[in-house]
């Protein structure tokens, strides 16, 4: 085996690209090992991890490039060398200077960018350094999208207090997605334009909510994101109310939609007190809050509630005069889809489409992740899981499913050094086929979420995996139904009906929310108590 | 709007981060301005924390402002030639000075031990070379830097008490700087050759071409560096690693007032002869001209301008402004650059010289976009040397107001280096320099690029945020 270690002094590179770049390089072949990343603690660690043990190392500091490799030949790693110096090469150059004047130019800072205020800065850099470049923009009066997480809660409300002040949105940290004035930001659908006004503290969540209402015809004003901690009571929900009032000031917006995790209870009062207080109707969902979930559409005055985001959206869609139906699978077509499984696979409960093995959800969108278990709990049907609430239904070993498991790959646990499966779900294709391996598995799902900034392809990496696993569970004579939700829109660039016809012809169960997929699974395993 | 200003949005994005997010925000018809996004302060987190409380802060602009006026409005005018230990303060006895920041004779590099040795010699302290590395290695001779004397040397910049020196006077502020006399190329003392050839080179440049030079200089009533400068800096030179323009200016300005100084014509033949010959001549007056305006702007409590870049072969020594007397020093680096036939990489001398001082002022590396025919004497394109220029312009505070690049649109040189734009960009000075040989006595073996190393402008920080923050 052959080992080197090469550093680059201050050569700074942007995480994705250098961990896409890992990825390639991993899989050359004659490679065992590789890491490219800048000598941020973590990467440091996971080169000692490699074996790597080299002074060079322990000096390389964060704007530093190291590039491990390990291989079969000394010859390989000159290979994977020329690849690594080939892709790091290829990136723009800054223009400076006079020239620099018109869009399309690369800058070096924000300083140098002839923009005013009207503009949006939407920033992605490491965590540690993104309040800073996010209080510049907020000064340059340009309202701030702020995908990049790990940055303090104390700089989130100073930064929401600013914007507040200074008349600005600052969406996120941690915000994955928005769309506004028909530019999708972070991972964003491409949606058309409509009178539904959304505001999420959610990414993905917004991108389901933004999947069904495209799927039922209507379109969207502008989707505002937030950031996931928005409506803790440290932050008070400064954005939210932000964007509430943003949209019931725009005419064109005729129904509201919020979309976030269980708020802090004052500022859940503050919110809805807003919701109320405006002249539009609005439909809320809080996923996963406990008790008093009223079924579909249900609420006083002005606000509507809704327990998954299928139904937030199908509620919006119909308070905004399209789509008059409650879910976008009819019970039937979800018993038509078991039945079909039951056909398909005679082994599966002898044939009444009951399956008797566990269920193992592989997510990318935590919110998902998180709406899958909530559906199941509610249908008696307990998931463990990494991110679980329940601190008995929690994973000792992320690494280790139990019984029933969905798992959030976009957790902090798997994203260390690695790329969010969102920009390369085929990393949990090695964890899917694991899964796929273990006998006592019957079901398995998981999520295809397209979208601009998404990865090109996502789901034809996954149908090699659903390909692979069927053909692991014929072999082992076995049952086993797989499920893929798929997340996108008709105008999305990677093109849904040949995404969602990849995984379909791979054998999966495709459908396209995700709360349909929980009731399929609660079906499949046979559960009689499912209730919305 | 009630709360919300500027919406909606524009469609303009700026895109800070991920270039797969600029990408597909383009795609859908945006307007994407890219940010090639870098950590700041080399992502050291302790120095950003200082350069947010530093930043915006008026006393320290006004502090520049202050430093930047004293630099702009300064005059320097050469006004005559002196022997170093009359006119140089602080300068006597047993006394050498040298390039760069202190050091002491162990860690000397080739050249500078070698012009050190060249000097005793020439001055007499010894009788032999091995006798005066004797002398040195025992201490009997102190060392002192030019720049705590107003002087400044090219390469070893080596200045005895007995060498003539140009005396250049800021008529504005009335401070004065020296440099001792450019003796041509090949085997100088300034690269550490001390061979015969050089020592009776000095010997003549003592008794016949300083006293010519500095009669013809008072006849003429002094002679205005900066002008020379400017109008060079528009005939392809950036005075410090090409001064072909220059030289020609300067020669044509004092030889009319040669012809009256009185001297044999033959001794005034070979004083035109002698400048003529060496494209670097006015090298050894640009510097002092870059000294006598940068001294005018040093200490200037709160200035955060960068007065002194300079290196002795070893180390690479800043002072800055508010920081008064204190050098904060780093490993000199190796120049990257081309070779003369016959020489290697391993051949170089780490970076050595005062005449950073130029880049310093605005000019030198800073101003290489005036002087594109460089660009293949220290490897690269024309298209580099803009982009040099233009580099500079984001670590400096103003564009100048005398010294200007006619490419650019007669834009001002990037002039008045900032300690904490620096540290907040991580990029460095770009200084165009000559390459010494690593043994003493070889003489220049290349041209090329060298940045100071980072240390000094991190340690130049924390010293500033210590006093002033």
């Amino acid at each position: 085996m052959f080992e080197r270690l090469t550093v680059k002094k201050d050569a700074y590179y942007d995480s994705v690209v250098l961990m896409r770049l890992t990825q390639e390089v991993q899989r050359l072949a004659g490679i065992t090992d590789a890491l490219v990343g800048m000598a941020t603690d973590l990467n440091k660690d996971s080169a000692r991890a490699m074996g790597f043990a080299d002074p060079e190392l322990e000096e390389a500091g964060p704007n530093d490039l190291i590039v491990a490799l390990v291989g079969e030949e000394e010859k390989i790693l000159d290979e994977a060398g020329k690849v690594v110096a080939a892709r790091l090469e290829s990136r723009p150059r800054p223009r400076t200077g006079a020239e620099s004047t018109r869009p399309e130019a690369v800058y070096s800072s924000l300083s140098e960018v002839p923009i005013g205020g009207g503009g949006v800065a939407a920033i992605s850099v490491p965590g540690t350094y993104a309040a800073r470049e996010a209080r510049a923009a907020l000064r340059r009066g340009l309202h701030v999208f702020l995908f990049s997480d790990n940055v303090s809660l104390e700089d989130e409300r100073v930064l929401k207090e600013t914007g507040r002040r200074e008349g600005l949105l600052v969406m996120g940290p941690d915000c994955g997605t928005a769309v506004i004035g028909g530019i999708g930001l972070g991972f964003a659908n491409k949606v058309r334009p409509g009178r539904i006004g959304i505001v999420a503290a959610s990414g993905t969540g917004l991108q389901q909510a933004l999947a069904v209402i495209d799927r039922l015809g209507e379109g969207i004003t502008h989707a505002i994101g937030t950031g996931g901690r928005d409506l803790r009571r440290e932050i008070g929900a400064i954005t939210t109310l932000m964007g509430l009032d943003i949209l019931e000031q725009d005419e064109a917006t005729a129904v509201k939609m919020v979309i976030s995790k269980p708020p802090h209870e004052e500022v859940r009062r503050r919110v809805i007190a807003a919701l109320e207080g405006g002249s539009k109707p609005s439909v809320v969902c809080f996923m996963g809050e406990e008790g008093g979930m009223p079924g579909a559409g249900a609420g006083a005055g002005k606000v509507r509630f809704a327990g998954d985001l299928e139904e937030a959206a199908v509620v919006a869609c119909s308070l905004a005069g399209a789509g008059a139906g409650r879910e976008l699978y009819p019970q039937e077509e979800i018993e038509a889809i078991v039945r079909g499984v039951a056909a398909r696979m005679p082994g599966a409960g002898g044939g009444t489409g009951r399956v008797g093995g566990h269920l193992r959800g592989l997510y990318g969108g935590g919110t998902l992740c998180e709406e899958t278990m909530t559906v199941l709990a509610r249908s008696g049907i307990e998931v463990y899981s990494n991110v679980a609430w329940r601190p008995e239904l929690l994973l000792e070993d992320p690494e280790m499913s139990h019984a029933h498991t969905c798992i959030d790959m976009g957790d902090d646990y798997f994203t260390r050094g690695r790329p969010h499966p969102m920009l390369e779900p085929g990393l949990r294709a090695p964890r899917y086929l694991r899964e796929a391996r273990d006998p006592d598995v019957g079901i398995l799902l998981f999520d295809v979420v397209l979208g601009y900034g998404c990865h090109p392809d996502p789901a034809g990496v996954m149908a090699e995996a659903v390909r692979e696993a069927a053909e692991i569970a014929r072999r082992g004579g076995r049952a086993l139904v797989q499920i893929a939700v798929v997340v996108g829109t008709s105008g999305d660039p990677q093109g849904l009906a040949g995404q969602e016809k990849a995984l379909r012809d791979a054998g999966a169960v495709v459908l396209s929310s995700n709360y349909a997929a929980a009731r399929l699974v609660a079906l499949l395993l046979g559960s009689g108590r499912f209730s919305r | 709007m009630a709360t919300v200003k500027n919406w909606p949005p524009t469609g303009a994005v700026v895109n800070l981060g991920s270039s797969v997010f600029a990408r597909s925000m383009r795609d859908q018809g945006a307007s994407v301005y890219e940010v090639l996004w870098e950590p700041p302060a080399r992502g050291k987190l302790e120095l950003i924390e200082i350069l947010d409380v530093l930043a915006g802060r008026e006393d320290i602009e006004e502090a520049n402002r202050l430093a930047l006026e004293r630099y702009s409005s300064a005059q320097p005018v050469l006004v005559g030639i002196g022997r170093a230990r009359d006119v140089i303060p602080g300068f006597g006895g047993k006394m050498l000075l040298h390039a760069g920041p202190p050091i002491t004779w162990d860690r000397m590099s080739g050249p500078l031990k070698g012009a050190i040795v060249g000097a005793i010699v020439y001055e007499g302290w010894a009788a032999s070379p091995e006798d005066a590395e004797g002398i040195a290695v025992e201490g009997d001779v102190e060392f002192s830097p030019c720049h705590e004397h107003s002087a400044v040397g090219p390469m070893a910049g080596v200045v005895s008490p007995s060498m003539p020196v140009f005396i250049i006077e800021n008529r504005t502020a009335g401070n004065r700087s020296y440099c001792t006399l450019n003796e041509g190329l090949g085997k100088v003392l300034r690269y550490g050759a001390y061979s015969s050839e050089v020592l009776d080179r000095l010997r003549w440049m003592a008794d016949v071409l300083a006293p010519v030079l500095a009669k013809g200089i008072e006849l003429s009533g002094g002679i205005d560096l900066k002008s020379i400068i400017a109008q060079a800096l528009h005939m392809g030179d950036e005075v410090h690693n090409r001064n072909r323009a220059a030289t020609s200016l300067f020669i044509r300005t004092v030889a009319p007032y040669l012809l009256d100084t009185g001297f044999p014509l033959a001794n005034i033949r070979r004083v035109l002869e002698f400048m003529n010959g060496n494209d670097h001549f006015f090298l050894n007056l640009s510097m002092p001209a870059a000294k006598a305006m940068l001294e005018a702007a040093h200490g200037v409590p709160k200035s955060t301008m960068v007065t002194v870049m300079s290196r002795n072969g070893t180390d690479f020594g800043i002072k800055v402004s508010g920081l008064g007397a204190e050098w904060f020093v780093g490993p000199a680096e190796k120049v990257k650059g081309l070779y003369f036939p016959g020489f290697r990489d391993e051949d170089a001398n780490p970076d050595i010289g005062d005449s950073s001082i130029t880049e310093t002022a605005g000019l030198g590396g800073f101003a290489m976009a005036a002087a594109i025919p460089i660009v293949q004497f220290v490897g690269g394109t024309p298209d580099d040397a803009l982009g040099f220029s233009r580099k500079m312009y984001r670590i400096t505070m103003t564009e100048n107001r005398f010294f200007s690049i006619p490419v650019l649109g007669f834009r001002g040189t990037p002039t008045g280096i900032d300690l904490r734009k620096v540290v907040e960009t991580g990029i460095l000075p770009q200084i165009n320099t000559g390459v010494a040989h690593k043994d003493p006595g070889i003489g220049q073996v290349g041209a090329g690029l060298v940045t100071p190393p980072w240390e000094c402008f991190e340690k130049a920080l924390l010293a500033f945020a210590g006093r002033y923050a």
